[in-house]
């Protein structure tokens, strides 16, 4: 099952990727999410290698495991995939705008394995909560860097007033 | 055994008595064709007789296998493989919510210890089974211990591959040596019979085996509670004076025979049927470890331990139920 979501953003694309690859923010905007933290046996807390334990909450369960950072390159694009629990394959994809703000896009992809005819319907009764999740995600995301932008920019003039 | 054989031996001999009378004037035919027929219901017999043996030989030793704790029987594989069909059941029949898993160490082994609810078909085995084994991965050992009869059952070789073994002390130091989360339920079948007005009471019947195995293997309890198993039928009474009166508790470690109403049977006596558990929504939660050396000293009172935690399960038994509105519906 492949989820996409998308949203944009009034900030630069940096100081969105400074907000999604930070693993110590993550619990403050992904939604449903329960852990996102530094495996410990990951090499470093970002960037390619980084390992993180992640759950999610998806109906009766957590479900979740051990993800692997796969692809690293500032600001554009961050991607994961399950090392082990659920077969996962996440990405955040930054795109700046002609006016400089960011179109953020969040995407998704879980299987389970084996399972036949109750491993489709699970992976079919499960979309509809994570694409929500998912939304919340970005939505939550959008304020808060919305909102740290514009402190940055009263910062900025009260510096240049100064 | 040995009494089947005995009539045809009779019967050969009877057989060979006839053969010499034939010697002695009767018609020879008559005695050869006796004794052909006696030895041939013997050789039948002494077949017929090895075939049930060989039978019951093998009935016993696949019971024997069935009740030994044989811990690489847990195919992590099979779990994983299944976790979609119990996710579905946990997630749309009984609306389950897990809370707290956290409170496990991430490590090492443990002894979780919970409240048994739901008759045979317990929905906090398969709730439970599932959160754990989605928030820790299939990697991690996890056995959880089910009377001799559950793994009799046909859903016994089910329930073997998820990694439950015979309740006993044996198995369960032996999993918990192995590194294992081990999942008891000290009040078992006494527990799980429970009639359903007392659905919200921990009743573990005294019974404190699981405070000595905790103290053997120096591993920390972590109680587990959960509320909603007792709805998932109607249980009217344990029945253990039917027990006591058919002597199902020296025969079979049966101390009840529970009377309950559950679809689609109606009147269900002994809850060994598969039934239609009724969609109540299941909730335990996972309580903080306790290091019973480090709480009550390296030589505590058993009977001390047993009240703390009772004591802190019917606290959060007693939380959960205040948050249900309706029976069933949660």
């Amino acid at each position: 099952m492949r989820l996409n979501e998308s949203i944009t953003i009034s900030a630069p694309p940096q100081l969105v990727w400074d907000y999604v690859t930070d693993p110590s923010r993550a619990l403050d905007y992904m939604s449903g999410v329960t852990r996102w933290e530094v495996a410990s046996d990951s090499p470093q807390d970002r960037g390619l290698g980084a390992r993180y334990r992640m759950l999610i909450r998806v109906g009766a369960t957590e479900v979740g495991g051990l993800v692997e950072v796969v692809e690293f390159s500032e600001p554009r694009d961050m991607a994961w995939s399950s090392v082990t629990g659920i077969d996962q394959r996440g990405r955040w994809r930054l795109r700046e705008l002609s006016d400089g703000r960011t179109r953020a896009e969040l995407r998704f992809a879980y299987g389970v394995a084996g399972g036949g005819i109750s491993g489709m319907l699970a992976e079919r009764i499960s979309a509809p909560p994570l694409s929500a999740h998912l939304r919340r995600t970005l939505q939550q995301l959008k304020r808060q860097v919305e909102h740290e932008q514009l402190r940055a920019d009263a910062a900025a003039r009260n510096r240049a007033l100064a | 055994m040995a009494e089947p054989a005995s009539v045809p031996e009779q019967a050969s001999r009877n057989g060979s008595s006839n053969g010499n009378r034939s010697a002695n004037g009767r018609p020879a035919s008559l005695g050869a064709a006796a004794g052909g027929l006696g030895r041939v219901g013997y050789r039948a017999a002494r077949a017929g007789a090895g075939l049930m043996g060989g039978l019951a030989g093998r009935a016993a030793r696949d019971m024997a296998r069935r009740l030994t704790a044989d811990l690489d029987d847990r195919d992590p594989d099979y779990i994983r493989e299944n976790l979609p069909l119990s996710w579905l059941f946990a997630s749309i029949w009984y609306r389950a919510e897990v809370r707290n898993l956290a409170n496990i160490p991430e490590e090492g082994p443990v002894l979780l210890v919970g409240n048994h609810t739901g008759g045979n078909m317990s929905p906090e085995t398969i709730t439970f089974t599932l959160a754990f084994t989605t928030f820790f991965g299939v990697e991690r050992r996890f056995h959880q211990l089910a009377h001799n009869l559950v793994l009799a059952s046909p859903l016994g070789p089910f329930l073997r591959n998820f990694g439950t073994v015979a309740a006993s002390h044996d198995n369960a130091k032996r999993a918990l040596d192995a590194g294992a989360a081990v999942l008891v339920f000290p009040g078992g079948d006494w527990e799980v019979h429970r009639p359903s007005w007392r659905g919200n009471q921990i009743d573990f019947g005294g019974r404190k085996g699981f405070i000595r195995l905790a103290l053997d293997r120096e591993v920390p309890i972590v109680p587990v509670v959960t509320i909603g198993g007792q709805e998932t039928a109607l249980w009217l009474s344990r029945g253990d004076w039917l027990a006591r009166l058919l002597r199902l508790d020296t025969r079979f470690r049966l101390k009840v025979l529970p009377i309950l109403i559950a679809p689609p049977w109606g009147l269900d006596i002994g809850d060994f049927l598969p039934r239609i558990p009724l969609p109540a929504k299941i909730t335990s939660e996972v309580l903080p470890p306790i290091d019973i050396k480090q709480r009550f000293g390296s030589d505590p009172d058993l009977d001390e331990v047993y009240d703390h935690v009772t004591r802190v399960m019917q606290d959060t038994l007693d939380a959960l139920s205040a948050e249900r509105r309706f029976p069933v519906i949660g």
